[in-house]
């Protein structure tokens, strides 16, 4: 099943069914409790493991909690947070997830437009560009920490035999190569799937349209600018986005890479919090951090939210 | 033709695809290059990518030197089973509640559910520790599999979903008028037609929780017994000298049931992922 016949617009023979369907349902018009118990097992897991701790969350942050013991200290915590040094922890999350975001799209869409291009091969290499999606994420960044290693890893191997530069360069031991070097492999972990969506969007894309402009005389580059980019544009803007919250909430990439070092250059607001709840066992602290990712990733999903209500009002 | 490509272009675009796939692929030629070289090797200047010393012992070593191992990789595939089972019980039901029942609310759950996947597991890594806690439920494999199931709950229902759009109403209707019951006819007449997209889901939600596992490990489990492969060879990362060449080793060994699925199962995973995904 490709995806491209998923972007069809709907013919009459389903809508007709459609109006069918909603119309015997009008009919019958009393309170049917079958929906919802179908709904029990996930809601009862989701309330469990999700609801209660984002409430959980607001509520502990306004309290000093240690393991066993809490008690109320009002706005304590983000008084605190903000004597720290908070805005640069802030202002580093957003450029990490910018520059993460901004270069798995742009890899993502040179990625789509290879996969895309009818060249023998292309089945083995649609093949060959997943595995860093498929790879557990931390045995990823395993391969990758070791990729860094100054003495024996091969980037600084390879830099060095071609003369790049003079003698042994410990990637993860300096803020700024550090921080870049966080970025480069939350890129290669998600420029995968970036691709895969970007791709499925472009196949979407109704060949007549191409076949139009080049008997027009269209070149390639015009028929990708005039043609692909902007009849894939909503897709690219879902995936930003989506993309945006997954890098903003990552940790594991970090974690193993630096723990948020050296010297905090790579902490970003999910290593702070862990650090400071987990490390250090101060859940007041901590959730008070955790309510201000919160915040940012509600102005997040509002965007995605907003969004998905357009397109679904579409579907229709 | 329109897809003619000019002899350059062709050379543009393999060299393209050949950086692209350098980039994908350089740590794991990497890692397998480390892992057939004898620790003394891997600790070498200046670096070389091929030596003339390659053997496959730490393939062999590995399993007594770095204990455990066996378990680990036990474990990885266990909780990934187990959440995926979890996550299917969960999302099967959902999906066709949402997919094919029109009742007060349901937009607003099925929106409620997608506003989970904005919230990761790590922001809400306090409230978890202490639920794991008070359940007694730390240093155990349901406080790995518990929190794998839910956060990836809400991806596979709207995938499931979009399969079940898929079937055409009708085949209920007909099913009622012959006057089966509504689970009756859930059981028997809609889940074999979309087995196609329940295998879908469940292959993508087992990838997922195998790549997925190791915050919730690091975080909740202390028991060695317990660990997966992850946070297994994470451990090694302290040490003073690690053995990386055994440590590639194992992470090869671990990662590659999941990549031969792949490779197998590609066409679908890919389908799967990107109609649930551009789509809507």
């Amino acid at each position: 099943m490709s995806a491209g016949t998923e972007h069809q617009p709907p013919g009459p023979i389903e809508e007709t069914a459609e109006d069918l369907a909603a119309g015997g349902r009008r009919r019958r018009r009393r309170i049917d409790a079958f929906p919802y118990l179908l709904l029990i097992p996930a809601t009862i897991l989701t309330l469990v493991i999700v609801a209660w701790p984002l409430i959980e969350t607001f509520r502990l942050s306004f309290t000093d909690a240690r393991l066993g013991r809490e008690s109320y200290v009002g706005v304590e915590n983000y008084v605190d947070i903000f004597q720290d040094d908070f805005w640069e922890i802030m202002r580093r999350t957003f450029l990490w997830m910018g520059l993460g975001v901004t270069l798995k799209i742009l890899m993502g869409l040179i990625g789509a437009v290879l996969l895309n291009a009818a060249l023998p091969g292309r089945a083995l290499f649609r093949v060959l560009i997943m595995p860093p999606w498929i790879v557990p994420i931390a045995i990823g960044v395993f391969m990758w920490s070791w990729m860094y290693n100054g003495q024996f890893g091969m980037i600084s191997g390879l830099a060095q035999r071609f003369g790049l530069i003079d003698g042994p360069f410990e990637f993860l031991a300096y803020g700024t190569s550090a921080f870049l070097a966080t970025v480069v492999t939350d890129v290669w972990v998600g420029t995968p799937l970036v691709a895969l969506y970007l791709l499925a969007a472009m196949q979407s894309i109704p060949t007549e349209l191409y076949e139009a402009a080049w008997t027009d005389g269209a070149g390639r580059w015009y028929r990708f600018r005039r043609i692909t980019l902007p009849l894939i544009a909503p897709s690219i803007f879902t995936v930003a986005l989506l993309s945006a919250i997954w890098t903003f909430n990552s940790f594991d990439i970090i974690w193993i890479l630096t723990e948020g070092g050296p010297r905090g250059s790579t902490t970003t607001m999910i290593i702070d919090t862990y650090k400071t709840a987990i490390s250090r066992f101060r859940f007041g602290e901590g959730a008070a951090r955790a309510v201000m990712i919160l915040v940012c990733l509600t102005a997040f999903a509002g965007v995605y939210l907003a969004l998905m209500a357009r397109t679904q009002r579409t579907d229709r | 033709m329109i897809h003619k490509y000019t002899l350059w272009e062709k050379i543009g675009l393999y060299s393209a695809i050949a950086v692209f796939l350098i980039f994908v692929l350089a740590p794991f030629a990497e890692a397998f290059m480390v892992s057939l070289r004898p620790i003394e090797s891997v600790f070498r200047v200046p670096y070389q990518f091929f030596s003339d010393d390659m053997t496959f012992a730490a393939y062999v070593d590995m399993w007594s030197e770095v204990p455990g191992l066996a378990r680990y990789i036990f474990n990885s595939f266990f909780i990934a089973a187990c959440v995926t089972l979890l996550a299917i019980v969960c999302i099967i039901p959902a999906a066709y509640s949402f997919s094919r029942f029109d009742y007060r609310g349901r937009n607003s759950l099925l929106t409620a559910f997608l506003a989970i996947n904005m919230v990761g597991a790590a922001v809400l890594i306090i409230p978890l520790y202490k639920l794991m806690f008070s359940l007694g439920l730390l240093n155990s494999y349901w406080s790995m599999i518990l929190p794998g199931a839910a956060f990836t709950v809400p991806t596979g229902i709207f995938l499931m979903r979009s399969y079940f759009l898929r079937i055409p109403k009708e085949l209920e209707e007909a099913a009622y008028v012959d006057g089966a019951g509504r689970l009756y006819t859930l059981w028997r007449v809609i889940l074999p037609v979309a087995l196609p997209g329940i295998v879908v889901v469940t292959i993508t939600t087992f990838i997922t929780a195998y790549a997925q596992q190791f915050l919730f490990a690091l975080t909740f489990n202390g028991k060695d017994e317990y660990h997966p492969l992850t946070v297994g060879l994470y451990q090694f990362f302290g040490r003073e000298r690690i053995l990386w060449n055994q440590v590639m080793a194992a992470s090869l060994v671990g990662t590659l049931p999941v990549l031969i699925v792949y490779v197998f199962l590609q066409k679908y995973i890919v389908a799967g992922l990107t109609a649930g995904a551009v789509k809507e």
